[in-house]
């Protein structure tokens, strides 16, 4: 299975009162709570982290895209992808990834895609979610009622951008133009470079992925119980369609502590935990549900409990309410997943297994857990817990991975000297 | 209070329903924020000395569509369509909310199509200085106190009638409300001041006091853009959609408009 190591860059100081004294960490959260010289050790500590987690070995770096939020201070995930690209070697990056509908012309994710797919080597996986109400409709100001049609129409035309060979006229419901020919091309090109797609549990996203033969990603923050409901009627789908259940179709997030021992772990990372579960999903439900985002097939779905579990679970409304935010019942409802390496072993095992996902995106940094307890999370990950979980589906193909340029072929980035420690 | 008669028409292939009641001159009716999911006092009001059309906006209740439209243009040519053939080419038009300001497009765009006008607190502007609140991002139990001075006539219009489909109903109160999004989000502001110097209809300029969506000042400029005659009233105790809190104060000053 492939191992991969997220980062949400959350903003580490929200106050002791926040929820007391704010309404929302999305959309209009305070600017005043956001100190710019702060943030710049926020950045640099998170890159670190990032960095850290490729030299560990980890067979990817993930960043994503949020704006107005302050659990997620990457408006451009694709500016920490290009500096990742020359930071680690062999590493895939995960960009998961570019609300397309937010681009304007879309052609904008295909060109900066295709940077970083060049810069890379070859090592990028595009990530192209909808996005959140919070994200798209509230913060972006798109259209709730039109933001699937862009996207879609977005989505075909970027592929088609990678794909063409010469210039060509779009002539799209949403976007106009007469002359798409981008420079520069992805290195991955036989045909474009894997895309992923992380969605909430809707039946369309599911046969979507099934027949543009994408990576469906769920990526929820409640963890390996609440996501089996959801990850159940996506197999059960695939399975509909005809398809085998190659489990690298698969992505599934979940957040994880490892320490010496369960107490250690306990004593190291409920702080962080709760903070994020408390401070950082701290959402105002008025920016929920705009009309329109939620399809009426999920709707109806929803309502005739044919699913009402995956349906309710895509609900951000439905999902404010079954958030727990002390540690007892966020490790009691699988959010997180902590323990002595052995331990999260078997954990990590279950989710796979349980779950049939290939694709387990960690996080390993959350809330405001400092750069030191990060590394170390990451570290006994890397080294105990990796070696032990690696071989699960070792009898499937991962088909949907990075296809980089042989090693021997790639640029050779010169080591970083800060310039500081020079002079020294 | 009887029921109206039901007929259907189509506009770019969907079904719209439209509603009729009572006797004497049409005057037209589209609805605000929610739509028409039933038939209402202020209508039987107007019904009493004229015959009262409602067509039901692409996507309200009775209605679908709203998703073929993409932009203004699309709007403004689908509800042309549903007033002419609801039959109200040229009769007098009622509009409020999101109704409203399609009721001044009409007026603006097509004058020989509208008689007498009148406008009960229509979208259409925006004033950065005086912003006009976010109906599509209230909490769940606030969105009533949005909508109307008093809640309960919120309440009562969308809740479920018995016999009802408990699946389909409230995806139906959904679509309305992306229907109007659909048309005007995220300000609700469609440059209408733009076009508002074409209207040469007299135009009564209607607004609840109470309005918490759209402020009550907005009629000032509604007045001051408008070519044609205007009269702004204001009325006491209503809300945004002034003709569920005060059902008969909002007929009378319409019917007097109009006579």
């Amino acid at each position: 299975m492939k191992l991969m190591w997220f980062h949400l860059m959350p903003y580490t100081e929200l106050p002791d009162d926040f929820n007391k004294k704010h309404p929302s960490v999305w959309v209009d959260i305070h600017s005043s709570l956001f100190d710019p010289r702060r943030a710049h050790h926020m950045y640099n500590d998170f890159m670190d982290e990032l960095e850290y987690a490729a030299e560990m070995g980890f067979d990817a770096v993930c960043v994503n895209e949020h704006h107005s939020n302050g659990y997620g201070l990457m408006p451009s995930p694709n500016l920490i992808a290009s500096s990742l690209a020359r930071r680690t070697t062999d590493t895939a990056l995960c960009v998961m990834g570019n609300s397309l509908a937010l681009y304007n012309p879309p052609t904008r994710v295909a060109e900066e895609f295709a940077m970083i797919d060049c810069i890379s080597g070859g090592r990028l996986i595009a990530g192209f979610p909808v996005g959140s109400p919070m994200d798209t409709c509230y913060a972006y100001g798109q259209n709730p009622s039109l933001l699937r049609e862009r996207y879609y129409e977005a989505h075909d035309l970027v592929k088609k951008a990678w794909t063409e060979k010469d210039t060509f006229a779009f002539s799209g419901r949403f976007n106009q133009q007469r002359y798409v020919n981008i420079w520069p091309r992805p290195i991955q090109n036989d045909p474009h470079p894997p895309i992923w797609i992380p969605g909430g549990g809707s039946v369309e996203t599911w046969r979507w992925c099934a027949e543009m033969d994408y990576v469906y990603c769920y990526l929820s923050y409640y963890g390996y119980k609440a996501g089996l409901t959801t990850m159940n009627g996506f197999w059960n789908e695939m399975a509909k369609l005809g398809k085998d259940r190659n489990p690298y179709r698969a992505g599934f997030l979940q957040f994880v502590g490892v320490a010496e021992s369960r107490q250690q772990a306990l004593d190291l990372y409920s702080e962080p935990a709760e903070y994020f579960y408390g401070r950082c999903l701290h959402v105002d439900s008025r920016f929920a549900l705009p009309p329109g985002y939620t399809t009426e097939a999920t709707q109806r779905a929803g309502i005739e409990g044919m699913m009402t579990k995956a349906a309710n679970l895509a609900n951000p409304a439905t999902k404010a309410a079954l958030k727990a935010t002390n540690m007892k019942d966020i490790v009691d409802g699988g959010y997180v997943i902590i323990g002595s390496p052995d331990e999260v072993v078997e954990q990590v095992r279950h989710v796979a297994t349980s779950l049939n996902v290939g694709h387990l995106m960690l996080l390993l940094q959350y809330g405001n857990m400092s750069k030191d307890t990060t590394k170390y999370n990451t570290r006994l990950f890397a080294e105990k817990v990796m070696p032990k979980v690696k071989d699960v589906f070792s009898g499937w193909e991962d088909k949907w991975w990075p296809k980089p340029m042989a090693r021997g072929q790639r640029a050779s980035v010169p080591a970083f000297r800060p310039q500081s420690v020079a002079a020294e | 209070m009887s029921e109206p008669k039901t007929e259907t028409v189509e506009v770019n292939g969907f079904p719209c329903r439209v509603w009729s009641k009572g006797q004497g001159p049409k005057v037209g009716f589209l609805a605000g924020l929610g739509g028409l999911p039933r038939w209402l006092p202020f209508l039987d009001e107007l019904a009493r000395t004229r015959t009262v059309i409602a067509p039901s906006l692409p996507g309200y209740p009775g209605a679908t569509g709203h998703s073929v439209l993409d932009t203004h243009l699309d709007w403004i040519l689908a509800v042309h369509q549903l007033l002419e053939k609801a039959g109200l080419s040229g009769a007098d038009l009622v509009g409020a909310s999101v109704g409203g300001s399609f009721a001044a497009e009409m007026a603006a765009i097509f004058p020989r199509s509208v008689g007498k006008l009148a406008l009960i607190a229509p979208f259409g502007l925006f004033d950065e200085a005086e912003p006009a609140a976010d109906p599509w991002a209230q909490r769940r139990d606030a969105v009533a106190a949005a909508m109307c001075a008093d809640p309960r006539n919120w309440e009562q219009l969308v809740a479920a009638p018995e016999g009802a489909n408990s699946i389909e109903w409230p995806i139906e109160m959904v679509r309305a409300a992306e229907a109007a999004a659909r048309a005007f989000w995220p300000l609700g502001n469609t440059k209408l001041e733009k076009r508002l110097p074409l209207i040469g209809a007299p135009t009564l300029i209607v607004w609840g006091e109470q309005d918490r969506i759209l402020p009550p000042s907005y009629a000032k400029k509604f007045a001051d853009g408008i070519k044609g005659a205007t009269r702004v009233q204001t009325i006491a105790g209503a809300g945004h959609l002034a003709y569920l809190d005060k059902p008969e104060a909002v007929a009378k000053a319409i019917l007097t408009h109009i006579s």
